[in-house]
């Protein structure tokens, strides 16, 4: 075994691999393989030392036996302590064939043999060279994801050998390498990485600006290094652009250079030097873009690119039209159509959709309603472009464009009529596009009624204009359009007959599509049987839209990476706060609800507390309001024993069991935000049969009622099973302050009895306590302003509790009240602040409280701006103590 | 950055492959085929690039995400191709397939991890050249 010739292993591979080749068929490759494996078991469990190149060559079979069966055992697991040995080539072998095919292969069986890792990765951390470096630069961070300490410490030593590397002048390779590990650094943390920004700057216009000499043995095709350029570029659209005007200037020497040398004409006819061009200038535009400079440098660079994309024309917009026209390679137009998007402007943006390829003209679509939203300062010049936009590429238009321009539509009222006429006229043409008459039909069916004065587009016109393409449409737009002619029917009574008769005819009442049967039958006989009050209801004017993130950006960021997009999103946000032009005033707690994602209502009221406490039933389609203040002439039992004492419980806290007897447990979980709180009511059947006729109902007494409103958002099933939960929602909201609480009633059937559950909903005061921090001196010079006898309430009284500090503080910040630390000269008292939000005002509480540990009692003194308020808190405070 | 690259002949056998992106194991020759079907038919969906390049009897194919420069990587695998070029002295599919170890040892030394990290002829080969005269000597 020791005595075999130099080329004998690779040989045996060499035999192995043509074996496999003339296996005729899966199973016969596998038997060949299996004989193999068992060779490559056997010679390493000999007993004789294997010499370098048997180990080689058992390594080389293994490998290839993998890649052609990729199946792992553990024996091929074994070569890789050939990393620990020392020759060099026997590392390499190892290195590339096992390290790179296995491991970055089969990532799973990995990880449950960390020990496998060690030596190779000691080796590296322990070696460390550049060579190393470069070679494993990709490997560790996939061993990183595993999460093993010794490869953070490969990849520690990385760092620092890949820092020297870029200052190195000399091995551009290994240079590349460093680039890209710094840039995948550099995505997770910018911070760290600016210094090698302006030695990016300085690589690229070395390279750019070297003599074709210079970089002789990167230089592909006389073109300088172009994927290491291409790295850099990249790099740099990591970052905004430099601060530092040196970089800058070079920075924008390099690009115009790129720019230049792309329209000076060809060194060499071959394609892979206008390939390799091309691909530095890609990148090159995609950093102008992304940097979006001033308009004066950009309309030079476009300048140029049009000079180069259609070699000779003078007008800098002309260029790239014409460019779209003329440039054969599909992905070069798709590049000028991405730099156009990122810098165009309101006058043009249409003009080149003529033009556009068929295979990019739905983006195009999608892009040019995205900019006409974004530019649009007035909505009736967006409402024009979008009708353009339908009139001109109209089977291109996807839904999400229209649905947009409807919802804009029903959001800014002073848009509807300009919108409405601007949509009758379009519809006169004699061939429109259906997607024309889908908006058309919306916008008449919704806003028809603020054109109907004028005589040209009087309803019945209008009802004809829309019936004469109803044939010529398909089954969705029928469906619209009979939406459409049912809502006419509301607006205008007067063509009421004629829409009847449109709907009774057989053609829609025996229409072979179900939907448009359907429809056609129900508001057949919606028209005949509702009265006009009820039609009006049903059909009254679609509310607001509440802003959702564009149903556009998404689908074009669904198509294109999010790259390109990002920072139209942003502005577009921003301006989207306009769009919605609805009445609700965005209360001032808005800003402390801090929902940061894109989908939240930009209203502010999001997910937490909840939204139509102010203005209820007004539009029509809001959540049911089931105003609770019961006058039911029910007998409300009184309250439940022990209540009173679950009731002082839930004073200072939210959540927890409020009442439970034997058949009912009720559990209380609550959320308050200032003025606003949600209460979770959980009823539980404790019992095996159902309760029928479950009617939790809310009652507030009369002097309470004004103050507090409390609302139950939805009623619960009356008939609860045994063993279940129910939940139930109520909304609160403070008005001003009170001192009752409200009364929970539960009344059901418990088999054949009739049972009576009365308990106090802990809403207290101090719910809707803010806690505020202040310093000392802002405290005493409060304190100071509270000075009137009335503002001020003390009590004394014995301790009922323990008198913990700690516990004390938690009640305490469980109340409501910031614990001030620091504030009061003597460390054993506390002492507190906050504020009291109720709709109509905002009460400052100041509250203080002074225990002696020897009588076990307090004293408790509140001021409060108003005199009610220090009276209710005080009874509240002192008796959690 | 690359996720996978292979060579394809024209019957649709894999010669080459190389994954830098974890692809489960059954889910390689199903993603191939349907890689080549695309080629021979020019058509992409999926969610990575492909692009590809066609010698003689077979395809290149490389699988790209969205940020990589399309025209880099055609150049990249034109490099490629010559650099086994000058290794083999005129390369045919057979030698591929009879070397893959070395031409794994070559991909290797261009791409690491899915990005470029190499292009000089000379200085790919460097290496492999020093390990035939290892191992000959």
């Amino acid at each position: 075994m020791p005595a075999v010739s130099k080329g004998d292993g690779m040989r045996g591979l060499a035999v192995f691999i043509s074996d496999i080749r003339n296996c005729k068929s899966k199973e016969a490759e596998i038997k060949r393989i299996n004989k193999e494996l068992a060779n490559i078991r056997s010679k390493f469990k000999g007993k004789y030392a294997l010499d370098g190149y048997s180990k080689k060559s058992t390594s080389a079979s293994c490998s290839s036996s993998f890649s052609l069966v990729m199946t792992l055992t553990l024996d091929t697991w074994r070569p890789v302590n050939l990393l620990s040995s020392n020759r060099y080539t026997e590392k390499q072998i190892v290195r590339h064939l096992f390290i790179s095919v296995l491991v970055n292969s089969n990532s799973e069986l990995i990880r449950p043999q960390p020990h496998l890792h060690g030596p190779g990765l000691h080796c590296i951390a322990s070696v460390g060279s550049r060579e190393m470096a470069e070679a494993f630069a990709g490997e560790i961070p996939k061993v990183l994801v595993a999460g093993y300490v010794r490869a953070a410490l490969c990849l520690l030593r990385l760092y620092r050998t890949c820092f020297d590397c870029c200052v190195c002048v000399f091995f551009q390779g290994v240079v590349t390498a460093a680039t890209s590990l710094i840039t995948t650094l550099a995505q997770k943390n910018p911070e760290e990485f600016k210094t090698s920004v302006s030695l990016a700057v300085s690589r690229l216009s070395r390279i750019v600006t070297s003599a074709s000499t210079d970089l002789q043995d990167y230089t592909y095709y006389f073109v300088p290094a172009p994927w290491l350029s291409v790295k850099l570029l990249r790099l740099l659209q990591c970052y905004p652009p430099p601060e530092d005007p040196a970089v800058r200037g070079r920075l924008t020497e390099c690009l115009e250079t790129i720019l230049n040398k792309a329209q000076e004409p060809p060194k060499s006819k071959k394609v892979q030097h206008s390939n390799a061009k091309n691909a530095v200038l890609f990148e090159a535009i995609s950093l102008i873009i992304h940097h979006d400079r001033c308009v004066g440098c950009l309309w030079r660079r476009l300048h140029l690119l049009g000079q180069f994309l259609q070699h000779g024309c003078q007008d800098t917009h002309r260029d790239v039209i014409n460019a779209l026209k003329t440039e054969r390679d599909v992905s070069v137009r798709q590049r000028a159509v991405d730099l156009l998007y990122a810098m165009c402007d309101r006058s043009n943006m249409l003009s080149y959709l003529e033009t556009a390829d068929y295979s990019i003209r739905e983006e195009i679509v999608l892009k040019v309603a995205i900019l006409a939203e974004k530019y649009a300062v007035d909505y009736t010049w967006y409402v024009d472009t979008i009708l353009n936009l339908i009139r001109i590429a109209g089977d291109y238009v996807s839904e999400e464009v229209w649905y947009r321009v409807i919802q804009i539509v029903i959001n800014r009222d002073d848009v509807q009529g300009y919108a409405a006429k601007t949509v009758f006229e379009a519809l006169q043409a004699p061939a429109c596009h259906e997607n024309l008459v889908k908006v058309g039909g919306y916008i008449l069916g919704e806003f028809g009624n603020l054109i109907a004065g004028d005589p040209r587009s009087s309803p019945l016109i209008q009802f004809n204009l829309l019936h004469s393409k109803f044939h010529l449409c398909s089954v969705p737009t029928r469906a619209l359009l009979l939406s459409t002619y049912i809502k006419f029917v509301n607006l205008f009574p007067e063509v009421k007959p004629t829409i009847q008769d449109v709907l009774r005819s057989d053609s829609q009442l025996r229409n072979a599509d179900v939907e448009l049967q359907q429809r056609a039958v129900e508001y057949l006989r919606l028209s005949t049987v509702a009265s006009t009050d009820i039609l009006a209801t049903v059909l009254e004017e679609m509310p607001p839209f509440p802003e959702r993130e564009s149903s556009i950006l998404a689908k074009l960021k669904k198509k294109k990476g999010p790259s390109t997009v990002t920072d139209l999103e942003d502005t577009k946000r921003e301006r989207s706060v306009d769009v919605n032009g609805g009445p609700e005033p965005a209360p001032a707690s808005t800003s402390a609800m801090s929902t940061p994602s894109p989908s939240a209502d930009l209203l502010g009221l999001g997910a937490a507390p909840p939204a139509p406490a102010g203005p209820p039933p007004s539009s029509g389609g809001g959540g049911l309001l089931v105003d609770v203040f019961s006058d039911s002439a029910s007998v409300v039992a009184p309250l439940a024993p022990g209540s009173e004492d679950n009731f002082a419980r839930f004073v200072c806290k939210n959540n927890g069991v409020l009442f439970e007897n034997q058949l009912l447990q009720i559990g209380l979980k609550s959320e308050f935000r200032q003025n606003l709180g949600r209460m979770f009511i959980f009823y539980g059947n404790k019992t095996s049969t159902q309760f029928l006729n479950f009617t939790p109902t809310l009652i507030c007494s009369d002097d309470l009622q004004p103050n507090i409103l409390g609302f139950i958002t939805k009623p619960v099933d009356p008939t609860v099973e045994g063993g279940a939960q129910v939940q139930q929602v109520v909304n609160i909201e403070c008005v001003s302050d009170f001192t009752e609480a409200p009364v929970l009633n539960i009344q059901f059937r418990y088999g054949g009895t009739f049972q009576n559950v009365s308990v106090q909903l802990p809403i207290t005061l101090n719910k809707f306590f803010q806690p505020t921090e202040m310093a000392s001196q802002d405290f005493f010079q409060r304190w100071k302003q509270l000075s009137n006898p009335q503002q001020e309430v003390q009590n004394i009284f014995k301790a009922k509790h323990p008198m913990d500090t700690e516990v004390t503080k938690a009640k305490i910040i469980g109340f409501g009240s910031a614990l001030l630390e620091e504030v009061d000269p003597n460390p054993a008292n506390f002492v507190g602040a906050g504020i009291i939000h109720t709709k109509t005002t905002q009460i400052g509480c100041l509250l203080r409280l002074e225990p002696n540990l020897q009588a076990q009692m307090y004293r408790l003194t509140l001021r409060t701006s108003k005199e009610a308020v220090s009276q209710r808190l005080c009874e509240l405070l002192s008796a959690q103590f | 950055m690359i996720k996978f690259f292979l060579m394809v002949n024209k019957q649709g056998q894999t010669r080459l492959s190389k994954y830098y992106e974890h692809v489960d194991i059954n889910k390689r020759t199903l993603l191939e085929t349907e890689v080549i079907k695309s080629c021979l038919s020019r058509s992409n969906e999926q969610d990575f690039k492909l692009i590809y390049r066609q010698y003689a009897a077979s395809f290149i194919v490389v699988g790209v995400n969205d940020t990589e420069n399309e025209m880099a990587i055609y150049e990249f695998i034109h490099n490629f191709v010559e650099v086994l070029d000058e290794y083999f002295s005129r390369v045919v599919s057979l030698m591929i397939m009879f070397n893959l170890d070395k031409i794994h040892i070559i991909l290797d030394e261009m791409v690491l991890n899915g990005c470029i990290v190499e292009t000089n002829r000379a200085r790919i080969l460097a290496p492999l050249l020093i390990l035939d005269k290892m191992s000959e000597s």
